[in-house]
């Protein structure tokens, strides 16, 4: 964990974010998201004293390509800084694809790349002289599937990431509590830290997974379906989790379940075809959807 | 004001030197011993090639060894009968240790299953497997040499191979075989096929493939194998057809030359070795592209 | 459906006749015959085996039979310590040089190599096995050997100080050539099941570690080799069973000297060397004490074998239970290449 900055770098940054915001006020070509953001911002104001808020990433006509084949096909898209961001979307719409371009994981299939820009506030992560490895660091990702490491304790899980940067290695411990702690895990596993991290339940590997990424201390999280593969009580706990979380980063969230982009998400994304059709507060995407396409999925005629 | 604050911050992320140091060292590190790996191979191909290439004429293939070792490259021979014999005694083998070798696979995976006597087999087939070739041959000099009071023979060699074939046609068919869908048995059953024609006309013919290729393999790896055919076949230098007779082989016959002072016979066993070497390729390669066609794994 | 309602002529067709249920029979039970038969084969061979082994056993204990080092074939004196320390040294050399360079090579192949070059490298490794092994002894002996004795040479002067290694004269044959080629004929084996077993690696551990910021090296650091490492080690003894029973090449390049190996680049002796070397003009005791030597190592090959295959098996059950499809096919694959090994 970082030590707390002081305050007033807080408020540096906030008037760029503001005026960002006004921008944006016309994107969803809708008044009330200005508000909305203002209203982001005040919580932002009220986050806890010594976590740092997160950083804000836009997409500028990202597209990827598996091969020849385009499946993102430019893509403009804010995910405001520490906000709960949704992609909702039909099955192939591209909405792991793009998720998985944020934090460069889609270069690692073998003839996939990508285009455009993403832009982690101001510095493009696809720039040539930005280092993948130290972007994946900044940008943490949940997986469909739990996947701790099966030979690793539920410590060594949490200190993977932290180990692998060389110094400032004295408090580990502290800061793997205290991301079992941020990730609502620290209580049930406190313990028995050194059992294997794979003999805990889904939604506990699931936690787990989350603390493995907190530990790093990343800038944005992105979760692609976090909570398909577990049931209801344990989604719901990461559900609250992400509700505490996003005061810490940006949360970008792939989810085929609208009522959980309804009850998380401060804005949602449809996806369809590649293409982002519409984003705006969610309240407004699932009450109010602006285009006829929108409307036919939130109401279930298709995907 | 904002870019220098995103780079700022954004740098406390970056990748140590060190850890950049470790990775490059790592992956050459990895390259090089894959490059290590590969040295040999070039190293024997190109010296097969080099001292082999230049022994063989027709009248290499088309002699038998002579047994001169002291007088001028001239007359100490070719490998002809080295050459037949690898072809008959590896030949008898494979007549022995196929059929049988298929005909054990096929109870395994038909008949026996997991029942413990299929597992009892499974288990000693898996041992003979680990056995040390030498001992295939001792055994079978044991029994059919001093047994019976009888001599060296081509064929008592081949069931020495045959023994080491045994096993490893077991092991490969019976993979091949578990590999047929349950399915294409059951709807051949179906149809009212009694079990004999259904895995005669529907279970081998899908399977063929699959088991030509490890069949290939084990008799590339028999028509290699020395040890067994020592005190066996013993070795012999006139070409002669009867399997009842000492028979001469490739292997043994490189086996023997090796030892030689003289560098023409030491010539002779690399023609020898590259002959071999690449009767043992083509063998390879036709499994190889049998296997593609497999309709299975 | 009853078989009242059946007219009689047409339940007729439901009942096999006896001799229509003949070739079924013939061909269960036949088949069940061969089996027994084989059965009994294999359990005649090793009888064979021990029996003949007995009289060696019986003269000098199993023990001293093993462990005595004094084998003296003129003095009909058979303590066969020299060999199986020689056995020893060869195959532990085979792997100390054989299996890292093996694992290495399977993970240049399975996660550094690009695509294309994948299949061509894999072939090439696997074209290492299908050299004969004279052809080893023969290249070994006239290729290899020579060629290192500069070097050999040059290692033992400047390291005369350390035991083993060190001072004597460095023959031509000797323990480590035949262990280096050795490691050479295990490369293949030992570096298919690394390759088989990392290959069912499943992608979302890789994923986890590259997620965290992970170079290449760590991601296989952290996620690969740990999941790996039993099939690894299982591999590394089957290649080890093969170094151990390999008879033609050492037996052309160790020397045959039947002393206690003291020096790495001397002459030694193993027990497959020994029985390949000896056996034509054995007679008696000494006959019977080879196939002693050939017991013994049989044994030896077959615990190793043994673990390896436990091993290996663990590494492919764990290959199926942690994802379907690719990771079951891996699993199945690893078993079936340490079964045919």
């Amino acid at each position: 964990m970082r030590s707390p900055r002081p305050q007033s770098s807080v408020t540096d940054v906030e008037p760029e974010r503001r005026s960002e915001i006004d921008e944006q006020g016309g994107e969803a070509g809708d008044p009330a998201a200005g508000m909305q953001s203002s209203a982001a911002v005040a919580t932002t104001q009220q986050a806890a004293p010594d976590a740092e808020p997160g950083l804000a990433v836009r997409l500028e006509q990202l597209r990827a390509f598996y091969g020849d084949a385009e499946q993102v096909k430019g893509i403009d898209l804010e995910f405001r800084a520490n906000q709960v961001t949704a992609i909702i979307g039909p099955s192939g719409c591209g909405k792991s694809t793009m998720i998985r371009c944020i934090n460069r994981m889609h270069e690692e299939i073998p003839g996939a790349h990508a285009e455009g820009r993403v832009l982690l506030d101001d510095l493009d992560v696809y720039a040539p002289s930005v280092d993948v490895v130290a972007v994946r660091r900044a940008i943490g990702m949940v997986f469909q599937k739990p996947n701790p490491f099966p030979t690793m304790s539920i410590y060594n899980n949490v200190a993977a990431g932290l180990r692998l940067s060389s110094g400032r290695r004295g408090d580990l411990r502290s800061k793997v509590e205290s991301a079992l702690r941020s990730a609502g895990l620290w209580d049930e596993v406190s313990g028995r830290l050194d059992e294997p991290g794979a003999g805990l339940s889904g939604g506990q590997q699931q936690r787990l997974c989350i603390a493995r990424s907190l530990a790093v201390d990343p800038e944005v999280i992105l979760m692609d379906e976090p909570c398909s593969a577990l049931d209801p009580i344990a989604t719901l706990k990461i559900e609250e989790l992400i509700a505490e979380l996003k005061k810490r980063v940006t949360i970008v969230i792939v989810t085929h379940n609208m009522q959980q982009a309804a009850r998380v998400a401060d804005r949602t994304a449809f996806m369809l075809d590649g293409r982002v059709v519409e984003v705006g507060p969610t309240q407004e995407i699932f009450t109010n959807p602006g285009d006829p396409r929108t409307e036919e999925y939130v109401t279930g005629k298709f995907g | 004001m904002s870019a220098p604050a995103a780079e700022q911050r954004f740098a406390r992320f970056a990748v140590s030197p060190s850890r950049r140091r470790r990775d490059r060292f790592a992956r050459t590190a990895i390259l090089a011993a894959t490059l290590i790996a590969l040295i040999p191979l070039v190293l024997i191909v190109y010296y097969l090639l080099r001292k082999g290439l230049s022994s063989w004429s027709t009248s290499f293939f088309t002699t038998d060894p002579t047994g001169n070792t002291f007088f001028k490259s001239s007359s100490i021979g070719g490998i002809k009968s080295a050459i037949l014999g690898t072809i008959e005694i590896v030949a008898l083998a494979s007549a022995i240790a196929i059929p049988i070798g298929v005909g054990v696979a096929v109870w395994l995976v038909e008949y026996g299953r997991e029942s413990w006597f299929a597992q009892t087999v499974r288990f000693f087939i898996d041992v003979l497997t680990g056995v040390p070739s030498i001992l295939f041959g001792l055994f079978i000099y044991i029994v059919l040499v001093v047994g019976t009071g009888s001599s060296y023979a081509g064929y008592k060699g081949s069931l020495a191979l045959a023994l080491l074939m045994l096993p490893v046609v077991t092991r490969a068919s019976e993979v091949i075989l578990q590999l047929v869908p349950g399915a294409l048995r059951e709807s051949a059953l179906a149809l009212g096929a009694p079990r004999w024609r259904m895995i005669l006309r529907v279970v081998l013919p899908t399977a063929l493939p699959g088991m030509v290729t490890g069949v290939l393999l084990a008799v590339a790896r028999a028509a290699g194998e020395t040890a067994p055919l020592l005190f066996t076949a013993a070795a012999t230098l006139k070409t002669n057809f009867d399997l009842g007779q000492f028979m001469n082989s490739l292997p043994v016959q490189i086996y023997n030359d090796v030892t030689s002072p003289t560098t023409a016979v030491v010539n002779r066993a690399w023609g020898a070795a590259l002959t071999l070497v690449a009767m043992i390729l083509v063998l390879n390669v036709i499994a190889r592209l049998i296997s593609r066609r497999s309709r299975l794994a | 459906m009853e078989a009242a309602s059946i007219p009689g002529g047409d339940r007729g067709l439901l009942l096999r006749s006896p001799l229509g249920r003949l070739p079924d029979r013939a061909l269960k039970y036949g088949l069940t015959a061969l089996a027994a038969l084989i059965l009994a084969l294999i359990v005649y061979f090793f009888i064979r085996l021990v029996g003949e082994a007995r009289p060696a056993f019986a003269r000098f204990g199993v023990f001293g039979f093993t462990f005595d080092n004094n084998w003296n074939v003129s003095a009909e004196q058979f303590g066969a310590l020299p060999l199986v320390v020689g056995t020893l040294i060869t195959s532990a050399l085979a792997l100390l040089i054989g299996v890292p360079v093996a694992v290495a090579t399977a993970i240049y192949a399975t996660e550094l190599c690009p695509l294309r070059l994948r299949a061509p490298l894999t072939v090439l490794v696997e074209l290492l096995a299908a050299v004969p092994s004279v052809v080893y002894g023969l290249w070994g002996i006239f290729f290899l050997a020579p060629k290192l004795q500069p070097a050999e040479q040059w290692v033992a002067d400047r390291l005369s100080f350390v035991p083993f290694i060190g001072g004597g004269t460095v023959t031509i044959p000797n323990y480590f050539v035949t262990g280096l080629v050795l490691a050479i004929m295990i490369l293949p084996i030992v570096s298919a099941i690394a390759r088989e077993v990392m290959a069912t690696v499943p992608a979302d551990q890789k994923e986890a570690a590259m997620g965290l910021g992970a170079t290449r090296w760590e991601m296989i650091r952290i996620a690969v080799l740990p999941y790996c490492r039993s099939g690894i080690v299982g591999g590394a003894m089957l290649g080890l069973g093969r170094a151990i029973g390999e008879t033609i090449a050492v037996t052309i390049l160790i020397g045959n000297a039947p002393q206690l190996g003291s020096h790495l680049f001397g002459q030694g002796y193993s027990l497959a060397a020994a029985i390949a070397n000896e056996f034509g003009e054995a007679q008696g005791l000494h006959r019977s004490a080879l196939f002693a030597a050939g017991l013994v190592l049989f044994v030896l090959t077959l615990l190793v074998n043994g673990i390896a295959r436990a091993l290996v098996l663990r590494a492919a059950r764990a290959g199926r239970t942690a994802g379907a499809g690719s990771g079951a096919a891996g699993g199945h694959r690893i078993a079936e290449r340490a079964a045919g090994a």
